[in-house]
């Protein structure tokens, strides 16, 4: 199974890292962001859009940890509850991609011939297509919303995991032990179910993990650019895009927080989807 | 009722000029052991797999293949599924690669009778139980991974998988190839026992002549997907009819025969891709003269003994010559 390779973007693949520390801190990280998330509406000192024009781009205080916004509004605050929906997106996307690309992956290597062309045509089609592209003219047709941009991007995302998995499903059927369920009489479809498709589930669990940052960073973008997500919704790319006129004023700390907690997630995510593939391919190499 | 009977199976691959299997004529008796022997090539595992109905892709088949009375290649995929969980049963070359290792071994034991047999698992596991302790296991190796036993526990497992449902024939494909020699002793030693207590037919596949005639009732001497001799065990080793078994014999390193260089077959076993025109050993043949790269000679009975058949233009020559 060492032929599986994981699909990443240029600018992240750089940060492969084989050290501990550095992993393990990420996994802490990712851990403390979907505690923040969950737990949000406890943690969260304001509402997140109680307005106090008084206060306006104030810096840090006692009251306000990590300042306020051009509206008034608690970053830190924003942060948290944005932290839901940032986080929500992205696993939409991945829940998405990862069970419909699991499907017509192991379809397409299953069964081969016909099916397989059509099916990994297809899905080099999608490929040839920008993501991004394919999200603005979904959000655009179907209006504002979460769900337009979720599965536009789940439609970009799927080649990543159907391109995967059929490759592990082509290595996995060719070993004996699949021989041996058929001889005791199991048909394709049970040996596929119960034991193709939990062997290679690790590797495209690990793919998902990684294109798990990259939507958080696509979904990011869109909100940035004002598609997607509704105005008044707490969410990182939404608090970059308010916070931009900020900047231009001299108070950039308003964007830069979002920013940096979607950098870090970001990175935090492929670090920890890395350290995994790398220790399941050692499991199996 | 033979538990197996194979007759002029003639199996045909995509891309080669000559058929692979070419008229196979095999039988494996009630409660006997068959050994299938031939060298690398010569179609002796796609006998044993055209037994399942397990086909290479494209592969046509003619003649007819019978388990315990029903034609294989006639069967749909449904009738097949359920001769593979309880008629027929087969072991392989490799237990580590032909275990799933991410499952328990009582998952692998009992899948198949759960599903397919529909059996219920307090049911199954027990089967199992009594399989395991069958082949010299404890109960214990139900909660273990593949990657817990060694080889040879491994292949213990492998074969009470096959007896879980209670098959009336055993294919077993080179079942020690993989594993080193007293392991070999042990699991040969096995099934001769598990023969006696469960009286299934076996079908031995081996390269290994000495394994054979340790194992087998029977046994058949298979080149380019063609059977050259038959016969009961001892006989046939004793007095091979047929140049390529007399060779195989004299190839057989012995540790009681004079030193010197072992005996080697010259040449090479016929390409698929070359058609024959008549007998598929004669160009590494000692024996070899017109009539052999003319006609194909026939299996035909010998004089020598019930069952003993051979397929030479040279027979009585090769019985002469042969100590």
């Amino acid at each position: 199974m060492t032929a599986a390779t994981l699909l990443r973007r240029p600018g992240l693949a750089r940060i492969r890292t084989s050290r501990a520390p550095l992993s393990l801190l990420c996994l802490g990280f990712v851990a403390l962001v979907v505690a923040l998330a969950v737990l949000a509406p406890w943690i969260a000192p304001y509402d997140a859009n109680t307005v106090d024009l008084g206060n306006a781009l104030a810096g840090p205080s006692a009251e306000h940890l990590l300042g306020v916004d051009a509206s008034g509004r608690d970053t830190l605050s924003r942060l948290v509850l944005g932290a839901r929906t940032s986080l929500l997106g992205p696993l939409g996307v991945v829940v998405f991609s990862t069970l419909a690309g699991v499907a017509i992956g192991t379809a397409a290597a299953w069964r081969g011939g016909w099916l397989d062309s059509v099916l990994s045509r297809g899905a080099e089609l999608v490929f040839a297509f920008p993501g991004m592209l394919l999200a603005i003219l979904i959000v655009s047709v179907h209006g504002e919303g979460l769900l337009a941009p979720v599965i536009a991007l789940a439609i970009a995302y799927l080649p990543y995991v159907s391109r995967l998995t059929r490759s592990l499903v082509l290595a996995e059927r060719e070993r004996p032990y699949v021989e041996a369920y058929r001889v005791q009489g199991h048909s394709g479809l049970q040996i596929c179910l119960r034991h193709v498709v939990p062997g290679v589930a690790p590797v495209v669990l690990a793919q998902s993990t990684i294109n798990f940052g990259y939507a958080l960073i696509d979904l990011a973008g869109l909100s940035f650019l004002g598609l997607g997500v509704p105005a008044l919704t707490p969410d990182w790319g939404r608090m970059v895009f308010d916070g931009k006129t900020a900047v231009q004023y001299g108070y950039p700390l308003s964007a830069i927080v979002p920013c940096a907690a979607i950098v870090l997630t970001v990175v935090a995510f492929n670090v920890v989807g890395e350290r995994w593939a790398d220790k399941v391919s050692r499991r199996d190499g | 009722m033979n538990t197996l009977d194979i007759q002029a199976l003639r199996l045909r691959l995509p891309g080669t000029a000559r058929p692979v299997l070419d008229g196979v004529d095999l039988t494996v008796g009630a409660r006997e052991t068959v050994a299938l022997v031939g060298e690398s090539g010569s179609g002796k595992s796609l006998t044993s797999r055209s037994v399942l109905g397990l086909l290479p892709p494209g592969a046509s088949a003619r003649g007819t293949v019978r388990v315990v009375g029903d034609d294989v290649l006639a069967m749909s995929p449904g009738q097949l599924r359920v001769l593979r969980t309880g008629t027929a049963a087969m072991i392989f070359q490799d237990p580590r690669a032909a275990v799933n290792p991410m499952r328990r071994v009582g998952d692998f034991l009992t899948e198949s009778l759960r599903l397919n047999a529909r059996m219920r698992k307090e049911a199954a596991e027990e089967r199992a139980v009594r399989m395991l302790e069958a082949v010299g296991l404890t109960a214990a190796a139900l909660r273990a991974y593949p990657g817990q036993l060694s080889g040879g526990m491994l292949q213990r497992v492998v074969i009470a998988a096959a007896l879980m449902g209670d098959p009336a024939l055993i294919l077993a494909d080179e079942p020690t190839t993989a594993l080193d020699v007293t392991t070999q002793a042990e699991v040969v030693a096995l099934l001769g026992e598990l023969r006696e207590s469960f009286g299934t037919g076996l079908l031995f596949v081996t390269h290994d002549l000495g394994l054979a005639a340790a194992i087998s009732d029977r046994v058949y001497v298979m080149y380019a997907g063609r059977i050259v001799e038959t016969g009961p065990a001892d006989e046939l080793f004793a007095r091979p009819r047929h140049p390529y078994t007399a060779a195989l014999l004299d190839s057989t390193p012995r540790l009681d025969a004079p030193r010197g260089r072992l005996a080697a077959i010259e040449g090479r076993p016929p390409s698929l891709r070359e058609e024959l025109a008549g007998c598929p050993f004669a160009a590494r043949c000692l024996y070899a003269t017109d009539v052999c790269t003319r006609q194909a000679p026939a299996l035909l009975p010998l004089a020598d003994g019930p069952a003993r058949l051979a397929s030479c233009h040279h027979g009585d020559l090769v019985k002469e010559n042969h100590r």
